[in-house]
């Protein structure tokens, strides 16, 4: 049993919300408006930092009774929605506010990146700015002597060390910046969505290094939308929703409950009115929709059936017309992209169908994004997420039940003989 | 380490812990006065030569208006040049105006650091304190270099400059970690600061001798701290007359009660900041 190293209890965090102006539509109301203006003004600007009603409704709650544990040594990621409260959780936890009510205890070093490039000096160079946000966010200045060259090595900016940080692409002042909190040596650390910026190759690099990290026996706290990192990241999971803990435990278990609850398994759309349809004055999509060749009908979906993706569109000018469909998982993660035959279209409504074979996707939640597409070449219309549908093992035989890794999970012929 | 956050901390500013979290962050304290000094003359031509330009113009314009059309050079008498006794008194009192509004607005202009990093929130408004005292130094040096070109020989006293300039710094910082934690909420204080800035000086002796303050005044002026510090400045340097010592005394009481009040103030709100900015 490993000894816990973050302790939240009960915590609460309540916000004010900005209040509505109001307006005045006569003169002696506009004129009695400035009389009262500074009065009004300093109640409301007093009202930021006091709390007499707090039921009304200008008060939020963006944390509401919050305990959970981190130990030594987790990973731990942090899921919800927007405003779910996650950044005002690592905010309290990084010290930068206070809670309203409730109390953590935190065993060790605390250094945090809620945003990359903080303290950044356009003015100074890349060598000023490295001690300059280090010891923003908590390094001392031997420390930063100490690993000095290994930032910059790090960064790839050694070119540039000498010059002002001004001059920098932003991508340069974005691993520069990475690299020095990447460097940070606290027991704990917290990072909110910072993998959002930079290039793919530098964000696998990131999450290498935040691997290296958390192997030393170091504990994370990780905030992102990207469920990918997060499943190959954290060991733990924390859920979200409203302020209020939903779930915790074990990555993909949490995962799941997330995707589930945030994601419509309704395997088609539909849209009567082609005015609020989707499109623009040459394409609207009428209906999307996906489901099993043989068993039209059944809302459950396997990876042992053959699949239709069909959609029916109203084509509002003549023209050669094709679709260009784009399968994504629910990790972002891009399946596959496909085009349909092209063809001369009249005025009217279509339907296009892909026939997708049985045994080709692994299980998984996925989203359908649509080109149309002009003259074989030009896309005229883009629509994303236009469906969404869930693809299920089917009950197997046998004695393992894990989960299958891949994004396909194509089945082929496959020998064992004795020779 | 361990940490426990709740609702309401230790609200103490003059706690061991505090002093010790301060302590643990001194080379953030550090790195920023480095960079405060350094940037301000980045970039400009005439580099660090912006550190005594402001005071040497000021003196210039009050040595015109007010040494030769105003007069007052008659009531300090022959003995001193009215611009050596204005430059005198510019050198304490620029410093004072230009720390006390940079502090003042630091905690606005640093939002982006309160609301990303945490760090004990009264480094910030020290920054400015400190780093002015480099310029402060460069126009201290100008000012010696003209009593030397004057022939003007600074008296015994001098040996208490560091006494006045402690006063000037306590009083400098005092009013700003006040006016700091008030103006992250109500920037209403950044507009006021252009005024008081002026309004403060004309109170001081900055342009005119200290003789033409009413008698009946004279023995409460000294709880104006930058009174006592500016002559004591003249009175040391200028060798004017004996040192001011109960204005001093007065000024000093004044300064450390408004850094107490101001740090006990400062601590108050620091935890809001982020909420509020």
């Amino acid at each position: 049993m490993s000894k816990v190293q973050i302790d939240v209890r009960n915590v609460s965090k309540r916000y004010r919300l900005g209040l509505k102006e109001e307006s005045n539509d006569s003169l002696m109301g506009y004129l009695g408006s400035v009389v009262r203006a500074p009065f009004e003004s300093f109640k409301k600007v007093k009202s930021l930092s006091k709390f007499e009603d707090d039921n009304s409704e200008s008060v939020l709650w963006a944390l509401k009774d919050l305990s959970f544990q981190v130990n030594e040594g987790d990973v731990m990621g942090v899921i919800g929605k927007n405003g779910a409260g996650k950044s005002t959780l690592l905010k309290i936890l990084s010290r930068i506010t206070r809670p309203t009510t409730g109390t953590i205890d935190i065993n060790g070093r605390v250094a945090s990146l809620l945003e990359v490039g903080t303290g950044f000096h356009s003015e100074l160079s890349g060598r000023e700015n490295i001690y300059m946000n280090g010891t923003i966010l908590g390094m001392t200045k031997k420390e930063i002597d100490r690993k000095f060259e290994e930032i910059v090595d790090f960064s790839g900016v050694e070119r540039f060390i000498d010059t002002p940080v001004k001059r920098y692409s932003s991508g340069m002042q974005v691993r520069l910046a990475f690299s020095v909190a990447a460097h940070l040596e606290p027991e704990i650390l917290v990072i909110d969505e910072v993998l959002a910026v930079g290039d793919a190759e530098f964000q696998k690099k990131c999450i290498g290094k935040m691997q290296g990290i958390s192997n030393t026996g170091r504990t994370i706290l990780f905030v992102s939308h990207n469920m990918g990192a997060m499943q190959s990241l954290c060991n733990k999971c924390i859920y979200l929703e409203h302020g209020k803990l939903v779930s915790e435990g074990e990555t993909s278990k949490i995962i799941d409950q997330y995707l589930t609850r945030n994601h419509s398994t309704a395997n088609a759309h539909d849209w009567d009115d082609i005015k609020t349809a989707p499109g623009n004055d040459q394409i609207r999509l009428k209906k999307a929709s996906v489901y099993s060749e043989n068993n039209p009908e059944e809302s459950i979906l396997f990876i042992n059936n053959d699949l239709v993706f069909e959609f029916e569109f109203w084509n509002l000018k003549p023209m050669q017309t094709n679709l260009s469909l784009k399968l994504n998982s629910i990790k972002g993660e891009l399946v596959f992209n496909v085009v349909s035959v092209v063809k001369d279209l009249n005025e009217g409504v279509y339907r296009c169908r892909f026939h997708v074979p049985a045994n080709l996707l692994n299980d998984n939640h996925y989203s359908i994004d649509l080109h149309f597409v002009k003259d074989a070449s030009r896309s005229i219309c883009f629509m994303e997420d236009v469906v969404g549908f869930e693809l299920q093992d089917p009950p197997r035989e046998g004695s393992w039940f894990g989960k299958w890794e891949g994004i396909v999970r194509p089945t082929f012929r496959t020998e064992l003989d004795l020779v | 380490m361990k940490t426990q956050i709740s609702a309401t901390g230790n609200l103490n500013p003059f706690s061991a812990a505090y002093f010790r979290e301060i302590v643990a962050y001194k080379d953030l304290l550090i790195t920023l006065v480095k960079r405060d000094v350094s940037v301000v003359y980045k970039q400009t031509v005439l580099g660090i030569a912006w550190a005594v330009f402001r005071p040497l113009v000021q003196m210039l314009v009050f040595t015109v208006i007010f040494g030769y059309f105003i007069d007052f050079q008659s009531k300090i008498g022959d003995a001193i040049p009215y611009a050596v006794f204005s430059f005198a008194a510019l050198v304490p009192w620029t410093y004072f105006s230009v720390s006390m509004t940079s502090a003042t607005n630091s905690l606005v202009s640093n939002a982006n650091f309160l609301t990303k990093v945490y760090f004990p929130r009264i480094i910030i408004p020290l920054v400015p304190i400190i780093s002015k005292l480099f310029d402060f130094g460069i126009s201290f040096g100008l000012l010696l270099a003209m009593l030397l070109y004057y022939g003007i020989t600074p008296n015994i006293n001098a040996l208490f400059i560091p006494v006045l300039v402690i006063v000037m710094i306590l009083t400098s910082f005092g009013i700003s970690l006040w006016l700091a934690a008030l103006a992250i909420q109500y920037r209403d204080i950044q507009q006021l600061m252009q005024f008081l800035a002026q309004l403060l000086m004309y109170a001081a002796p900055v342009i005119w001798p200290i003789s033409i303050v009413p008698a009946k005044f004279l023995p409460y002026y000294g709880f104006y701290p930058m009174a006592g510090v500016i002559e004591g400045f003249r009175a040391a340097l200028l060798d004017t007359g004996p040192m001011p010592w109960l204005m001093i005394a007065q000024g000093a009481a004044t300064a450390i009660f408004l850094f107490i009040t101001g740090s006990l103030f400062f601590r108050k709100k620091e935890d809001s900041f982020a909420d509020v900015v």
